[in-house]
Order: structure tokens, then sequence, then C-alpha cells
């Protein structure tokens, strides 16, 4: 299958202080490619920079033959909501859940680009069926739902846009193991059966590259490892600095 | 009269001014609830939106002097819903001109520019139209009508009734519409609002299209006790923003409770403690300083310190 999104050479800065320099990374239609590394090292930061959120100092990005991001000099890329409507779909760290509106709202939302109302509830439906827990819990406040419902109900928001890519930033996050365990287990219906890239940010290394086919390693802002999921796995460098063994 | 009655018509004279905050009050708090900032020209886009109607209702009847019935009724409306639509656009460029800009600068950057848009209007209006007020003629018969001891004046009724029907218009409108929804999500937070492809620049317009349509119908209904001059939408405006703060600001809800409240307690209050009329609007300001040392947050408001 063919490369969904390419990230050429693309460096972020905060002020004076580099988070990403000269990251290049390919992500193949569907994949599940998962990037690894500790925290601080940047990770946040790249997926932010796909969807447009940080500018770039230098390089571009590339969704499905479309440059999406590119740096100032060269009129800066589309906005955050033009991304979205491309089809990339970010769950970003810590949820961002619009917590004073109600499940069933927020589903609503995720699904803003949708103008089919009949395809919106359609969809709403079976995220009520992929994720019980949200069917039960449709016209409640979701600032009332437990950690690990928040996140599924971050996902299914992102899920009802129908993206093409969706990105996953810490969604094991805060939660417990049986709950994290659950997420990737839906991670990977999402991408087996309805056929969405997945592109992950996990502190949970282990975890991640079980999940994922291909890994990058980010260090200090900087690519230093990238490998299929499994050979990660068995690496030595990644063993010993991210699993622990 | 007895004591009660007397207190009980001060409660409806009250309601007839609080609807007319909590219009004005909306508007201060869809834009803070959306930008973080107040917006101080809100006072005087109820001034413009009043001129307007003025405007066009004296175009359509003839002003002072026509002969109530239907047609001055209809005028009415049709000069609202005019003066609604120009505040509407008026509003929308005004953010676009004027606060847009500055959206990326220091938080005062737009409040000032706000008070400077203030002053613009209103010295604009005393450029245009002068600086003598003038009489927004009842376009229907305004006999007293007497329930019990308590008197109550079509105008009052007129203006409850369009206040109320205003209000459900907005609250279904963001709580059913896409649109509206997607303005709810911008406010509780902008950066995922994108994300969800919510184009954050149409929604703030929006915002500022209705919250100035609405106060155009304040400033309208407002008319009809204080008159139409250049700078009648100072002490109304800066008391609905009173209003939207006691209730919460950012809060569509408390804005409305709030100016009811206000409205009530000012009409109250006033005869309650012997304060002369001249004085009254004290009674405003009493009462923000009491809601802001006990509930700083306002009635309804989130008690959420503002995250760094």
């Amino acid at each position: 299958m063919g490369e969904i999104l390419k990230i050429d050479n693309i460096s972020v800065s905060y002020g004076s202080i580099r988070a990403l320099t000269d990251i290049s990374m390919s992500i193949d239609e569907g994949a599940v490619v998962s990037l690894i590394g500790a925290n601080g090292a940047g990770k946040s930061t790249l997926l932010k920079a796909i969807v447009g959120q940080e500018p770039l100092k230098s390089g571009s990005i590339t969704f499905a033959g479309e440059t999406i991001c590119q740096t100032k000099h060269h009129h800066g890329g589309l906005t955050t909501d033009l991304i979205a409507r491309r089809g990339i779909a970010l769950v970003p760290e810590g949820r961002h859940v619009f917590a004073d509106m109600t499940v069933e709202e927020n589903l609503d939302m995720g699904a803003f680009m949708v103008r089919d109302q009949a395809l919106i509830n359609k969809r709403k439906e079976e995220m009520y069926d992929f994720f019980p827990i949200l069917g039960a819990r449709k016209k409640q406040k979701t600032r009332s739902l437990s950690g690990g419902e928040q996140q599924m109900m971050a996902i299914a928001r992102a899920l009802m846009s129908a993206p093409r890519l969706l990105l996953l930033d810490e969604p094991g996050l805060g939660l417990a193991p049986l709950v994290v365990q659950d997420i990737f287990n839906k991670i990977k219906i999402i991408n087996e059966e309805n056929k969405v890239t997945v592109f992950l940010v996990e502190q949970n290394a282990r975890l991640a590259l079980r999940s994922s086919s291909y890994g990058y390693v980010l260090e200090n802002g900087k690519i230093v490892l990238e490998d299929k999921g499994e050979a990660l796995l068995l690496n030595e460098k990644v063993q010993k600095a991210y699993l622990g063994a | 009269m007895d004591t009660i009655t007397l207190y009980m018509q001060y409660i409806v004279n009250g309601l007839t001014l609080g609807a007319i905050y909590s219009l004005i009050a909306l508007g201060y708090t869809m834009v803070y609830g959306i930008l973080k900032f107040i917006n101080f020209a809100h006072g005087d886009i109820l001034m413009v939106g009043a001129f307007i109607g003025l405007l066009v209702y004296n175009g359509l009847t003839g002003g002072e002097g026509a002969e109530t019935g239907a047609w001055t009724l209809t005028a009415f409306f049709i000069a609202m819903i005019v003066s609604m639509g120009f505040c509407a656009l008026l509003g929308m460029a005004i953010e676009r001109i004027a606060y847009k800009p500055l959206r990326n600068a220091n938080r005062l950057a737009p409040l000032l520019s706000a008070i400077g848009v203030s002053f613009i209007l209103s010295n604009g209006a005393a450029w245009i139209f002068g600086t003598q007020s003038r009489r927004f003629p009842y376009p229907f018969e305004n006999e007293p009508i007497h329930i019990g001891a308590i008197t109550i004046t079509p105008h009052q009724i007129v203006v409850v009734v369009v206040s109320v029907v205003m209000m459900i218009l907005l609250t279904s409108f963001v709580s059913k519409t896409r649109m509206g929804k997607a303005m709810r999500a911008a406010s509780l937070d902008q950066a995922t609002s994108m994300l969800m492809g919510i184009n954050v620049n149409r929604v703030i317009s929006l915002t500022f299209a209705i919250g100035s349509a609405l106060a155009a119908v304040g400033g309208i209904l407002a008319a009809f006790d204080f008159r139409v001059y250049p700078s009648m939408g100072t002490m109304t405006g800066l008391k609905a923003f009173v209003a939207a703060v006691i209730g919460g600001i950012g809060n569509l809800q408390g804005a409305m409770i709030g100016g009811v409240l206000l409205g009530i307690l000012e009409a109250v209050g006033a005869p309650l403690l012997h304060i002369p009329n001249g004085m009254r609007d004290t009674v405003a300001f009493a009462v923000l300083i009491i809601v802001l040392l006990v509930k700083p947050d306002g009635l309804l408001g989130k008690n959420e310190r503002e995250k760094v």
C-alpha cells in the first residue's frame, strides 16, 4: 500500500529552544505506526505539527499527496480545521473532551464536517455499539465520565469524521492497565476493520510496539532509531531505555 | 396602595428593566465565553440599534403622531428586524477590523481597541444625529392595564415578551443546531474545536453577529423608557455588563438570570433603601461588589481558575 503521510525534514522551535530537529518519517496507508520516547522528547510536538498547531521552522508535511504543512516562507500550510477536513483526526493528550457537553453532543462535534444527518446518526449508533459505556451515558455531561471513559469518548469523537489517518497522543496516560489494554484492543479493531491508518505516540513502549507494524524512537527532538515493531522490541538499546529490561 | 402591592409593582417594573439588561448581557457573555475579552463597544451597539430602529420606524410611519394600529405595530417589528440585521453586520465588521488583528496581542490591546470603538460609535452618532435625545413613539396605545392594584403598561408586556422570545431562540440555537453547538465547543476549547474541522473565525463572527443583534433589540426596547441619544448605551451597557458578571460571565443562563435579578434589585432596592432617584445606579454597582466579594465567579460561574 502507498504512503499516506510523509514528514520531510521538519524542525520546530519554541523561541530559541529546538523542540524537533530534522525529523523525517513515512507512514503507509493502513499501517499502525508508533512513536516512542521519554517525557519531553518532543512526541506531542510532532503530532501537533502534523495538525498545524505548531508552525514549522523548516521542512514540510505531505498528506495523501498534498502539502499540508510548510514553513511561513512557503505560505505556512493549512490551518488546523482545514487539515481536519483533509481526513486527519487527532486524539489530543489529556483527551480534551468538551466537558460541559453531553457524550452525544461531543460525538456531534466530532461529526461537524459531516452534513448528512442520517450518516451522523448511523455513526453514533456504531460508536455506541463499539464503546457500550458511551451508549449508556450518552445524555450525561462528559465531565462526569471516568478517565478511561473520557479516553474512549475522545477516540469515538475522532472516529465520527471517518478519518483516513488517526493520530493518538498517549491514549494510555494515567489509566489502569486493564483499561489501557482495552483501548489498545479497540485501536487494533479500528485499524483492521475500519481500515484507518493509525499513528500513535506512547510512553508505554512495549504495548505500543506490540501493536505496531513500524516504530520510531524519538530522543531530544531527533529520530534516533526506526524499524519494524517486533524488531524494535528486540533491540538492545530500546530494551534498556524503554522496556526496563 | 399598601406596601405589598407597591413592591409588587416595583418587581413588575424591575422585570421589564431586567429583561432588557438580560438581552444586552448575553452579548457580553457570548463574546467573553469565546474570546475571554470584554467588548466595551457593546453598549454603543445598542445605541446604534436604537437609532436605526427609530429611523426605520419613523420612515415607515411618519413618526410622532402617526395613528397607532396594526400598521405601526408591523412597522415596529420591521424596524426591529432591520436594526438587528444592521447591528449584526456592524458587530461583525468591528470584530474583523478592530479585534481580530489583535487576537494574539497583549490582552490589554483589544480592550483598549474596544474602548476606542465605543468612542467612535458614540461620537459618530452625535455627529450624525446630534446630541439631543429623541422619543421613540409607542407603536400601540400604551393605555395602562390594571390587574388588581398593580398597573402594567402594554409596552412592558412587549418588552418582556420580545425578550423571552429572543432568549428562547438563542437557547435552542446553541443547544440544537450544528453551528450553535460549535459555538459552545469553541468557547469550551478553541484548539480542540479546530481539530473537529470547526472554522473558529467563522464562529467568532457569528458570535458577534448574534450578540449585536440582541443588543439592537435591547436598545430599541430600552428606547421606550430612556429615549434615544448618542450616549444612551454607556450606562445601560455598563449595567448589562454588571448583570453578566453577576450571573457568571461566559454563561448564557447566568446572563439571563443576572439581568432579571439586577433589574428587580434595582427597582426594589432603591425605594426600599430610600435611595434618591438620581443615585439609583448605585444599587447595581453595590450588588456587583457584594456578589464579587461573596462569589467571585458569579452566580452560575464555574469555580475554575484560569489555566496558565
